[in-house]
């Protein structure tokens, strides 16, 4: 079985992914994909932190506790987020990051 | 797990990853990050969380992904592949990216490793006599059923412990959808002029 250190570099390159992407992409719903690629890789770390830190001989259930509360969150995070995306499309009529520069001093 | 199947999905997921930058096209993007949720959830049935690993296939790729999807048609987005690439913010990502990683290598090579053990009968079983013994689960019930059989009841713990240690932020949780809900028909409706 892989060890915790493999796990865990494999959540740091998918973290490192989806932070690449929020910076590189003008799109926002890409970049919105990327936030959820970000925080499906903390799950990956927190799941394998509770399988590698038995207690009692089991997976230690509060970090996956702290999982399905992260999975529920966002997906209220994405249904919000995108009704605020179509507000912004009707409103704007584009959602690139360029054009949208309205706080911009 | 045999380490084939962790470099399998590991690959699988830092694919699509990867491709859900590279593509041009969003509905291609989309489709990456289904790809890339499949292999995460690969891992996660690998690290015994089946739990985690069916809500990351039913949530993420079955409801979030479709949101997505919807919602790119409803918008209809075509001058994406007509633009030119900016080499400057491409540069800070790839830094922002190297420098992330260096520290994240720096500090994994000070901290200790943890090998990989699989369950075996005998360390469930002794788990089960520990819990029923300070009363966590009753002894007639099916996840110490499960465990003097060798089986990791898995569905049955995060059940168990959602209901009995979280039962407060589960009720709060109810409320936040409930919420998103409000919020989502609110930001959803067209304004009145």
């Amino acid at each position: 079985m892989a060890s915790l250190n493999d796990y865990l570099l494999a959540s740091a390159l998918l973290f490192a992914i989806g932070l690449a992407g929020v910076v590189m992409r003008r799109n926002i719903i890409i970049v919105f994909m990327c936030l959820e690629l970000m925080l499906s890789a903390a799950n990956l770390s927190l799941v394998a932190f509770s399988r590698f830190n038995t207690v009692n001989g089991l997976p230690d259930y509060n970090g996956q506790m702290l999982v399905f509360f992260v999975v529920t969150v966002a997906a209220a995070e994405v249904a919000v987020g995108l009704a605020i995306i179509v507000a912004l499309y009707r409103a704007r009529q584009t959602i690139h990051t360029d054009e949208l520069t309205s706080l911009k001093g | 797990m045999p380490s084939f199947l962790f470099w399998l999905f590991t690959t699988i997921m830092l694919i699509g990853g990867v491709a859900v930058i590279a593509f041009r096209n969003p509905v291609s993007s989309a489709l990456s990050v289904v790809t890339c949720f499949v292999g995460l959830a690969g891992l996660f049935i690998g690290l015994s969380a089946f739990f985690v690993g069916v809500i990351q296939i039913l949530v993420y790729t079955g409801a979030v992904m479709v949101l997505f999807l919807f919602i790119i048609m409803l918008l209809d987005l075509k001058d994406e592949e007509h633009r030119a690439k900016k080499m400057v913010p491409i540069a800070a990502g790839l830094a922002l990216v190297a420098a992330f990683m260096v520290q994240f290598i720096g500090v994994l090579s000070q901290t200790a490793n943890k090998p990989g053990t699989g369950f075996t009968k005998e360390g469930l079983t002794a788990s089960a006599k520990i819990l029923v013994s300070n009363s966590t689960i009753p002894e007639a019930g099916k996840i110490n059923q499960a465990l003097t059989q060798g089986q990791l009841p898995d569905v049955h713990l995060i059940g168990h412990t959602l209901f009995t240690q979280y039962n407060l932020p589960l009720q709060i949780l109810g409320v936040l959808l409930l919420v998103a809900t409000v919020g989502v028909v609110t930001l959803s409706k067209r304004q009145a002029e």
